[in-house]
């Protein structure tokens, strides 16, 4: 046996363990990811093996803390993929200002950079005070940075540039101000956005969503958890909601693929039918 | 080792930089349709291009060539491309994964992450080819693939349009083959052990 299969059944070991401690699903999570998170984690634990750290990380919480901030990838940008924000302003927007009020869920939404670029997206074209967007993350620590606002000032270049190929209307400095070498963002945004621990792996659906994206999330989830939680959105959107997935991903061969429709071929924007079956 | 001695390589995976397009061109565009084992590519494209590489290589090849999609399995006579702004690595029930983890080598996607965790589940039967690029991803990915038993392949920095990365791979392991471009394609067909 190689020493990297040998790792591997040291992962499963380990997160069988953490589960039943701790309550954090990792089971069904892809390996080849999972792998090289804990193998970066463990080069920094002074342990030589998954099996020697095990034994303290399932007794001591804070030590197993730093092992979930590792295993998570927390890296997000405003505006990423800049033509699928474009399509949202185009081709979903129309359909949200028919609506009285609008609800949001960003299911993994990391340092919350994707959510604040929604609430930019939808002040823009007119709905303040219409909408409220629900941010939830696996990870409570980038949670709280979500919930600052508070990006490396050296981002905002990308970020502007992505604004402004995502459609725009305004001026994305307005959105900000330097401090040293951050930036923060305008407490304004915020005011719609509730930023939340929920996990996708053992936690309950979220009533009577118009939208929810889920973008680069489930990637790292092996089949069987990918269903469970297109379960979970399929529960969660009403009729005619929106779901939104990254760039590389689709509907395709899923169990609720028929109970959703895209709404332009390689959008990956689906929108649930009104009939269900 | 100029035979292949009976051994079975299950996947190529290329790396490529700068000059990486008419490298994959001529390399690519040599292998046969039926080409018997699957073809994994990280070339590095600004992050906000589409597939528009993969889809004027798969015109211009005989064999497939298509820009990789989450968990896509993997199938032989395909080329895999690394998607824009995504690492894309090998998951051992023969699928690809995709991964938005930082820049690895200023690179995403990165040869490196695409090198290591293919080599991590073919082990021996494994080719790994460095070609043209500046800068040394790849290098640690393609030592990788040589320790853990698999072939190492490198463009002779000599023949390459840019030669830091070949050079960086060399000063860093020792080459089964270093070769020129157009001996890549024949090298490959054989060690796949395609039937004239
Ligand atoms: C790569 S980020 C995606 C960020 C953003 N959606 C984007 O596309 O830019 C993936 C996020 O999913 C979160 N995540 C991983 N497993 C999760 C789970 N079981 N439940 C909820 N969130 C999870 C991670 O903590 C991480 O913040």
């Amino acid at each position: 046996m190689t020493s990297d299969e040998l790792t591997d059944i040291e992962i499963k070991l380990l997160m069988e363990g953490v589960f039943q401690v701790y309550g954090h699903d990792f089971r069904d999570y892809s390996e080849a990811s999972l792998r090289r998170r804990l193998t970066n984690w463990l080069s920094g634990s002074g342990f030589a093996t998954l099996s020697l750290a095990q034994s303290h990380l399932l007794r001591d919480r804070a030590l197993f803390d730093t092992l979930l901030r590792g295993i998570t990838v927390n890296v997000s940008e405003m505006f990423r993929d800049p033509a699928f924000f474009k399509a949202i302003r185009e081709q979903v927007v129309p359909y949200l200002k028919t609506y009285p009020f609008i609800k949001i869920w960003h299911a993994g939404c990391a340092s919350g950079e994707e959510a604040y670029s929604m609430a930019i997206l939808l002040l823009e074209e007119g709905l303040r005070g219409r909408f409220r967007i629900y941010a939830t993350d696996i990870n409570e620590e980038v949670i709280r940075k979500a919930h600052e606002g508070i990006y490396p000032l050296q981002e905002m270049q990308n970020f502007t540039r992505n604004y402004q190929h995502a459609g725009g209307t305004g001026s994305f400095s307005d959105y900000y101000t330097a401090r040293y070498d951050h930036a923060i963002l305008t407490p304004m945004l915020r005011e719609n956005i509730v930023f939340a621990a929920h996990s996708l792996a053992v936690d309950a659906d979220f009533g009577e969503m118009n939208l929810i994206l889920c973008r680069n999330v489930m990637i790292y989830f092996k089949k069987q958890l990918k269903e469970r939680v297109l379960g979970l959105f399929d529960s969660s959107l009403s009729p005619g909601g929106f779901l939104c997935l990254g760039t590389k991903e689709s509907l395709d061969h899923r169990h609720i693929s028929n109970h959703f429709e895209e709404i332009k071929p390689r959008t990956q924007i689906y929108r649930k039918r009104y009939a269900k079956k | 080792m100029q035979k292949n001695n009976g051994r079975k390589f299950k996947a190529v995976v290329i790396g490529v930089s700068t000059g990486g397009v008419s490298a994959l061109k001529l390399v690519l565009g040599a292998l046969p349709a039926d080409f018997p084992i699957p073809v994994l590519v990280v070339t590095h494209i600004t992050p906000d291009s589409d597939d528009g590489l993969a889809i004027l290589l798969d015109t211009l090849c005989a064999i497939r060539v298509k820009e990789a999609d989450d968990q896509e399995p993997m199938i032989p006579g395909s080329v895999y491309l690394a998607p824009a702004n995504y690492h894309m690595m090998v998951e051992r029930g023969g699928t690809l994964a995709l991964s938005i983890d930082p820049l690895v080598n200023f690179a995403r996607p990165s040869v490196d992450v695409l090198f290591e965790t293919a080599a991590e589940v073919y082990g021996p039967a494994l080719i790994g080819v460095i070609m043209t690029g500046a800068g040394n991803d790849g290098s640690k990915g393609l030592s990788k693939i040589k320790s853990c038993g698999g072939m190492a392949i490198v463009q002779d920095p000599a023949d390459a349009e840019m030669d830091a990365m070949p050079r960086s791979a060399l000063q860093l392991l020792k080459a089964d083959h270093i070769v020129l471009l157009v001996e890549i394609p024949p090298l490959l067909i054989r060690l796949a052990g395609v039937k004239p």
